[in-house]
């Protein structure tokens, strides 16, 4: 069974109503391991050994979090600089993370039209992580296809509930011996798997 | 050896100073009662040291009195007065005309000529502002409601004192008539009426030199900048002053109260007192050992019951008027009774007052010397009520006063959090969990802040958090978190060790003051610790090391990993502390350590948190490859 550690990065978690019910639904899986970033590390005084501890322990490391300015809540690339050292993640020693995968599990305000080159945002959003796939690359890893949730701001109570439903599902699925981890780099979505021909599940 | 030289009395003072001193405060009587024991014992009427029987030996030890009330008149400032004003005026002012009129009633029904009556009545209704004050200061009871009534009393009776060495020889001039000549004395040829213009003529001296002599000639001995000659300076200015109100006179402690208030608000103030505060507290001791030694027990034995029955009517007449005056400005029971009991003796300008009126003729010779010692006792008893008052009254007041809120409050009150201690470190607390919307149970031993928090509509209950019954009632069964920010260690253990047998699922935060508590917390199983001045002598660390040119989240970070790192050695210290020899040593491994990590050449092995932002091993890495790149 797949190990599965998330991150977790919300700076203002009271406001948030996506992230919430998406936590909740977390609680309810078995076996996965969830670090809240910010209830840790509340002065970002990052405790690098113990995150790096965390990182060798599991197989699938998501990084969650709301989509800010195209990037990242401050505390993940705070994260990203101190944990991921120089050999120890990457370098000619840097092996602690070969083979695992990473990705993000992101939210944003705007829907998906937004990010195209016609949207307002004019790229298209694997785009904006490529910075996160291009340090998982580096750092031996493989980057699997986002998990991403568009439209926020539009979206009702009853939308989010059916999107924290998803998100459960998608993670129990991911969790399953039987799911082949290597077709997560091919995809779009993460949440595609639940759409995957059954063989492939 | 002449037993009376200055330099013999002085070894006799001091030696009796230490020796009762310590031991009084041993037995918990407090300084003021040693001094007092001390004088009693080394005076003429046992062993006779000091003093020959009958002699009026405060001349001397008065010089303490009139120190402290130049402190006293140093520190009057106007915005003060006027913060009291309402009790100084209202208490103050009804205190002594209620007790005077009282007293001098009695008096005159005793049959005392009416002027006599009125002087006993002045008299007697003075209380000792230096027992009191030192003995409230002493039990830390002067920021109460009861000690602060008691301050605005003692310090409207110090003022009241000039109008009446101005009133006594009116007063005198009617006694003249029905009393046989005396033998005349230098004042005596001055009408009434010019002896009362002698006390205002030297008020005003005093008011007009302390505003136009003192302060340039303080401006010039300032700029020595020579400290003794300061020092020196002040205490002239103060026996100028005992000396020039002798020279009439009057009484040199008024003087110097005057002379305390002419320059309370100059630029010196501060300079004046901490000079002249050593030497009061001395002469202050030499004071009360004089009282102690003037109490004439040859006297008392000659008239046991009418000196004791004038002491406890005297004081029970007070006591009582005082009461109905708490009543009046809304003192709580038990601070009504501190303020009573406190202030119920009779003071030291007593004496000054009894050698005027026996000058003045208003009184004989023998009442003199029976109201001296009647003033004397009630002096030295008034630390002992108080003593009394500790242990027996106030107990029974912080029970019994305790139930009665918490039948008030009970129903309604159900906080997650109970704090107990709400002193300036409790209240912060309190203060940023209500801010947050958190409502908190507040338990405080202090009734005058407890009526301030009323005030503020914040409950609070008045008692002491290690009993039981009163936590219980505050709703500890219900609530989740206990914070104890106490001001005291005894008190703040004996509350962890309640809460964690009576209410084990309490978390208990817990503040400490000293390393000492930190371990002892520690030993108890107290999991959430707060050294008190930890955090912020830190934030002062890294104020400094901005200031010395290092950035400012360098400076942040490097705090933080100070204070891990001694929070980690403080664990490990505290398993070693029994062992007083491994402790030390491994108190210094530790500083060592420490002091060696920062001194380190790297200041990044220091903070080692920090290695990814470092790209020296990548330099290195990518040098290494372009050397092996490179054939040699």
């Amino acid at each position: 069974m797949a190990r599965i550690l998330i991150n977790f990065a919300h700076p203002d978690l009271e406001q948030s109503r996506l992230h919430v019910q998406l936590l909740r639904t977390i609680k309810s899986i078995p076996g996965i391991t969830f670090n809240d970033l910010y209830e840790q590390y509340p002065d970002l005084d990052i405790n690098v050994a113990r995150e790096q501890q965390l990182l060798e322990q599991h197989d699938i490391i998501l990084m969650q979090h709301p989509f800010y300015w195209y990037s990242a809540p401050a505390i993940v690339k705070q994260w990203q600089d101190l944990v991921l050292e120089h050999g120890w993640a990457y370098g000619h020693t840097g092996k602690a993370l070969q083979g695992k995968y990473f990705t993000n599990i992101i939210s944003t305000g705007a829907g998906e039209s937004a990010y195209t080159p016609a949207g307002i945002h004019q790229h298209d959003l694997r785009q904006f992580l490529l910075p996160y796939q291009q340090t998982a690359r580096l750092c031996n890893m493989q980057y699997a296809a986002p998990y991403v949730i568009y439209g926020l701001h539009r979206m009702e109570l009853t939308e989010i509930r059916e999107q924290a439903q998803l998100f459960r599902d998608t993670l129990t699925l991911l969790r399953q011996d039987h799911f082949d981890l290597a077709v997560l780099p091919g995809l779009q979505y993460l949440q595609d798997i639940l759409h995957l021909p059954a063989q492939l599940q | 050896m002449d037993q009376h030289s200055l330099l013999f009395q002085s070894m006799v003072y001091l030696a009796a100073a230490i020796v009762f001193v310590p031991i009084a405060k041993k037995l918990g009587l407090g300084a003021v009662l040693g001094y007092l024991l001390a004088g009693v014992i080394i005076g003429p009427s046992l062993l006779g040291f000091i003093g020959k029987e009958g002699e009026d030996i405060m001349h001397f030890a008065e010089f303490g009195v009139v120190m402290m009330l130049f402190l006293i008149g140093i520190e009057l400032e106007p915005a003060l007065l006027w913060r009291l004003r309402a009790s100084i005026l209202g208490l103050g002012g009804l205190q002594v005309t209620l007790s005077a009129a009282a007293i001098a009633a009695i008096a005159l029904w005793l049959g005392q000529p009416l002027n006599t009556a009125l002087a006993l009545g002045m008299i007697l209704s003075l209380s000792s502002t230096a027992i009191v004050l030192q003995t409230l200061n002493e039990k830390g009871w002067m920021e109460t409601s009861a000690g602060q009534s008691a301050f605005s009393v003692l310090l409207f009776q110090d003022i009241a004192v000039i109008p009446m060495l101005a009133i006594f020889p009116l007063l005198a001039g009617t006694a003249a008539a029905d009393a046989a000549p005396h033998a005349p004395s230098l004042r005596d040829h001055l009408p009434g009426w010019g002896q009362t213009l002698v006390v205002l003529g030297a008020v005003a001296v005093i008011i007009v030199a302390g505003r136009y002599l003192v302060r340039p000639l303080m401006r010039v001995i300032a700029r020595t900048r020579v400290r003794e000659l300061f020092t020196a300076t002040a205490l002239l200015m103060v026996v100028a002053i005992a000396v020039l109100m002798n020279l009439v006179g009057l009484s040199s402690a008024l003087g110097a109260f005057l002379g305390g208030v002419v320059l309370a608000n100059s630029e010196y103030r501060h300079e004046l007192e901490s000079d002249i505060e050593p030497f009061k507290g001395l002469l202050l001791g030499l004071f009360f050992i004089a009282v102690g030694a003037s109490i004439d027990f040859k006297l008392i034995m000659q008239q046991p019951w009418l000196i004791m029955g004038l002491v406890v009517g005297i004081m029970t007449i007070k006591g009582i008027v005082l009461l109905g005056l708490g009543k009046i400005f809304k003192l709580s029971t038990d601070q009504n009774l501190l303020f009573a009991f406190a202030l119920a003796d009779i003071g030291e300008f007593a004496f000054v007052l009894l050698s005027f009126t026996n000058q003045t003729h208003l009184m004989s010779e023998s009442m003199t010397s029976m109201m001296t010692a009647v003033v004397a006792i009630s002096m030295a008893l008034t630390p002992l009520i108080m003593l009394l008052y500790e242990k027996v009254i106030q107990p029974h007041f912080t029970m019994s006063e305790l139930k009665e809120e918490r039948d008030a409050d009970e129903i309604n009150e159900k906080n997650p959090v109970i704090i107990a201690g709400f002193g300036r470190f409790g209240s912060m607390t309190g203060r940023f969990l209500r801010a947050n919307g958190i409502h908190a149970t507040i338990l405080d031993m202090d009734s005058d802040r407890v009526d301030a928090l009323h005030n503020l509509g914040i409950k609070v209950y008045y008692g002491d958090a290690s009993r039981y019954d009163l936590l219980a009632a505050a709703g500890a069964k219900d609530a989740k978190i206990l914070i104890i920010a106490t001001d005291n260690t005894e008190q703040t253990r004996e509350i962890v060790v309640m809460a964690q047998r009576y209410f084990p699922h309490l978390q208990l935060l817990v503040r400490s003051k000293q390393v000492e508590d930190t371990f002892e917390l520690m030993d108890l199983g107290v999991l959430h610790i707060y050294r008190e001045t930890v955090d912020t002598s830190l934030r002062l660390g890294v104020d400094a090391l901005r200031m010395l040119g290092q950035r400012a989240y360098h400076s942040e970070r490097a705090a933080r990993t100070f204070f891990r790192q001694d929070e980690r050695s403080l664990k490990g210290l505290s398993a070693l502390r029994d062992d007083k020899k491994q402790y030390v040593n491994s108190m210094k491994e530790r500083i060592e350590e420490m002091e060696k990590l920062i001194s380190s050449d790297r200041i990044k092995s220091w903070l080692d948190e920090g290695k990814g932002w470092d790209a020296s091993p990548i330099r290195d890495e990518v040098r290494g490859e372009e050397n092996k790149d490179t054939p040699q």
